[in-house]
């Protein structure tokens, strides 16, 4: 895919949308279906996306879209799936389509880990894209299982005793990779020929296939709204959130030139104001040593010369 | 009218017949005490290629009806069969089925809602959904149970409002009985064939389903969900005279047994009402004038057709085989009284719960309560409520 086929194109995630100035929820949207065309069933968890894009009678979605709650878009869109392999097994239907559910990190990693942990041990032939804003937006910035650690939420607030979230997030990404399926891959706002390519490549896959992309939030993070994506791509410079794909089990990842210390991606945001105070010295120490050691684990995955992809 | 072969089947597997020959679509489904033999059974169809259907084993009760409703979206005819706690997990996106008028089946096999934990019959699982825009037909036996598979997938499709029909747990579900089906050819010729209107895989008119709907719509359309299950009724009521002429068994939103003079009426669901009959005809032979309404129809509610029937009654006795737990009566009570307000009938009517979690209803129960009728009748003061074979 190149900006001259992609001018050309109908948008499929069309603008007017309700979305905040500078949401990256949007942009994932938008380049996930560029990337994936007209010939498309969308499904949405209850969230962000689904609320600023779908206000009756109005809706963004130029492909099929439907919306049920909050923790089953990963069942749903296994049942959109089941029939469409129902009517082909009958020779009732003869089009190409491809079955994408959207999610954000609390619809994701954890009310609704069950039933995409189910629709991706079943083997249907879906993509998953989790929108990754690491809080839960849409009720106004909760703690959730993607939380980093430190960040200023207002269920595990920065206050004076206590310094926003204490634990460490989840690693959903890892935890899909451990179901065997054919396609994982974390992609972040920022990079669309990144995302773009990984959900061409995906959608290429028959099976399950699930893409985590961190999604700054410009209300949640509290940054200005025009670096949405030059906050996206720090989090990949900086290896808080490294760019890579695991494709049958192996391995692929696109490594910064340089790793950016995480100072850099925290001082852009308000959500770790507070740990620039010199008693939080620890906390930033303990942040930087956990990316640090993810990166090395990470790096120890890939096959030493990784394989040509066909 | 088609001729019908004679078999044995459980009520589960008279569930499991009847959808091997609707040949779903998709079937999603979770198993559950006692409903888990309808999908395990219909399951073996699809292994050995007898229906069509994209079995979905889901990994939860809320993951079926999820699934159902995406593939219902899209535009299948789609079944479930749940229970109980099943019921109560899906209990979620069985409201959201509705609101979004999709004519989903369900096959509810009623049991008891925890806690304590039980697996045997009672309705308070039914009832629970009572109000989530759903049609709920009873059955009363395995034939019915059959019967009214069929016709809820006709009901659903026309009336576009999702039906769940439901059998008493263990008693109707695990109990062998004589029933007579149709033949595959007359079966299928019964239900149709699904056209649906609007669907997700239509490319030609690109839908958005399940859009955010704020003060300004979300009441038309809660509206519209009303007044579909209002006009589901007249529906009900061609389905059933159309499978009348198909298989000879007679339907309607409710049945009486010997009310034509009967002074004295139980109004009881499910399998009771069967027992029931047993009692009114060991009483009439005694000369007695007891009679039953077994209400079929309980969503939507056929208020002035029972109001109609029970009025030349002296006293009705209301058996309910769950409890609201509201500080007054059961949940068929509440409604046959309003029934009879909406009417301007003011009769001697006496609440029974009965049968909660399982526990056996005996026929000399229910000889005590037409005894119970004749002495309210004569002026007797009772309380409005019993829970009848409890331990004090």
């Amino acid at each position: 895919m190149n900006v001259k086929e992609v001018v050309k194109q109908k948008e499929l995630f069309t603008g007017g949308h309700r979305a905040c100035a500078g949401c990256g929820a949007a942009i994932v949207a938008r380049q996930v279906l560029m990337a994936a065309g007209p010939n498309t069933v969308v499904v949405s968890a209850t969230g962000c996306l689904e609320v600023v894009s779908t206000i009756f009678p109005y809706t963004a979605w130029n492909v099929p879209f439907l919306h049920s709650a909050f923790e089953n878009s990963g069942a749903t869109i296994c049942g959109v799936e089941a029939l469409y392999k129902s009517w082909m097994r009958q020779g009732k239907y003869n089009k190409k389509v491809n079955f994408i559910a959207f999610g954000g990190d609390g619809g994701t990693y954890d009310i609704g880990l069950q039933s995409l942990s189910g629709a991706m041990e079943r083997g249907h032939n879906i993509l998953y894209v989790c929108y990754n804003n690491e809080a839960y937006m849409n009720t106004g910035v909760q703690r959730s299982g993607a939380t980093p650690m430190g960040a200023d939420t207002t269920t595990a607030p920065a206050g004076k005793v206590r310094q926003g979230k204490e634990q460490f997030r989840k690693d959903l990404t890892e935890i899909m990779v451990a179901h065997k399926i054919p396609y994982v891959a974390q992609a972040v706002v920022g990079n669309w020929r990144d995302l773009t390519s990984k959900v061409e490549k995906a959608l290429a896959i028959e099976g399950p296939k699930f893409i985590n992309v961190l999604q700054p939030c410009r209300l949640g993070w509290s940054y200005k709204p025009e670096t949405t994506c030059e906050i996206g791509r720090l989090a990949a410079e900086t290896c808080v959130w490294p760019l890579y794909e695991v494709t049958n089990g192996v391995y692929k990842i696109s490594k910064p030139r340089e790793k950016k210390p995480v100072l850099e991606w925290l001082q852009q945001q308000g959500r770790f104001r507070h740990l620039s105070k010199p008693e939080n010295k620890p906390i930033l120490d303990a942040i930087q040593a956990n990316i640090d050691s993810n990166w090395q684990t990470l790096l120890a995955k890939e096959p030493p010369q990784a394989p040509k992809q066909p | 009218m088609a001729k019908q072969d004679i078999v044995a089947r459980t009520g589960n597997e008279a569930m499991a017949e009847a959808m091997r020959q609707i040949n779903p679509d998709v079937v999603a489904a979770y198993p559950i005490t006692p409903a888990t033999e309808v999908v395990q059974i219909f399951a073996s169809y699809v292994a050995d290629g007898l229906v069509d259907t994209e079995f979905v084993p889901v990994e939860s009760e809320h993951s079926a009806m999820s699934a159902c409703i995406g593939s219902s979206a899209a535009g299948g005819r789609v079944m479930t069969g749940t229970s109980s706690q099943g019921l109560a997990l899906m209990a979620e996106m069985v409201y959201i089925a509705a609101g979004l008028r999709l004519p989903i089946i369900l096959a509810d096999v009623n049991r008891a809602l925890s806690s304590p934990i039980n697996i045997h019959c009672d309705h308070s699982d039914t009832m629970m959904v009572r109000d989530s825009g759903w049609v709920q037909i009873f059955s009363e036996n395995a034939q019915e149970a059959y019967d009214n598979m069929l016709q809820a997938v006709r009901i659903a499709e026309t009336a576009r409002i999702p039906v769940m029909v439901t059998t008493d747990g263990f008693i109707i579900s695990h109990g062998m009985e004589r029933i007579e089906i149709l033949d595959d050819a007359t079966a299928k010729a019964f239900v149709g064939v699904y056209k649906p209107k609007d669907y997700l895989l239509n490319f030609d008119r690109v839908l958005t389903l399940g859009a955010i709907d704020l003060q300004d719509y979300y009441f038309e359309h809660r509206m519209q969900l009303a007044e579909a299950m209002k006009n589901s009724k007249s529906v009900i009521m061609d389905v059933a005279k159309d499978y009348s002429k198909t298989a000879g068994r007679n339907y309607g939103l409710f049945e009486l047994y010997k009310m034509e003079d009967a002074k004295f009426a139980i109004i009881a669901m499910g399998s009771t009402a069967g027992t029931t009959k047993f009692v009114i005809d060991g009483l009439r032979a005694k000369g007695l004038k007891v009679g039953l309404l077994k209400p079929r129809v309980f969503r939507p509610f056929p208020k002035d057709e029972i109001a109609a029937a029970l009025k030349g009654l002296d006293a009705v006795a209301v058996m309910d085989r769950s409890d609201a737990v509201n500080g007054h009566e059961g949940p068929l009570a509440v409604e046959i009284k309003a029934a009879l307000y909406d009417n301007g009938l003011n009769k001697p009517l006496i609440n029974y719960i009965y049968g909660l979690g399982g526990r056996e209803i005996k026929t000399e129960e229910i000889e005590s309560i037409y005894s119970d009728l004749s002495e309210i009748a004569k002026g007797k003061k009772m309380d409005r409520v019993t829970y009848l074979g409890v331990r004090e």
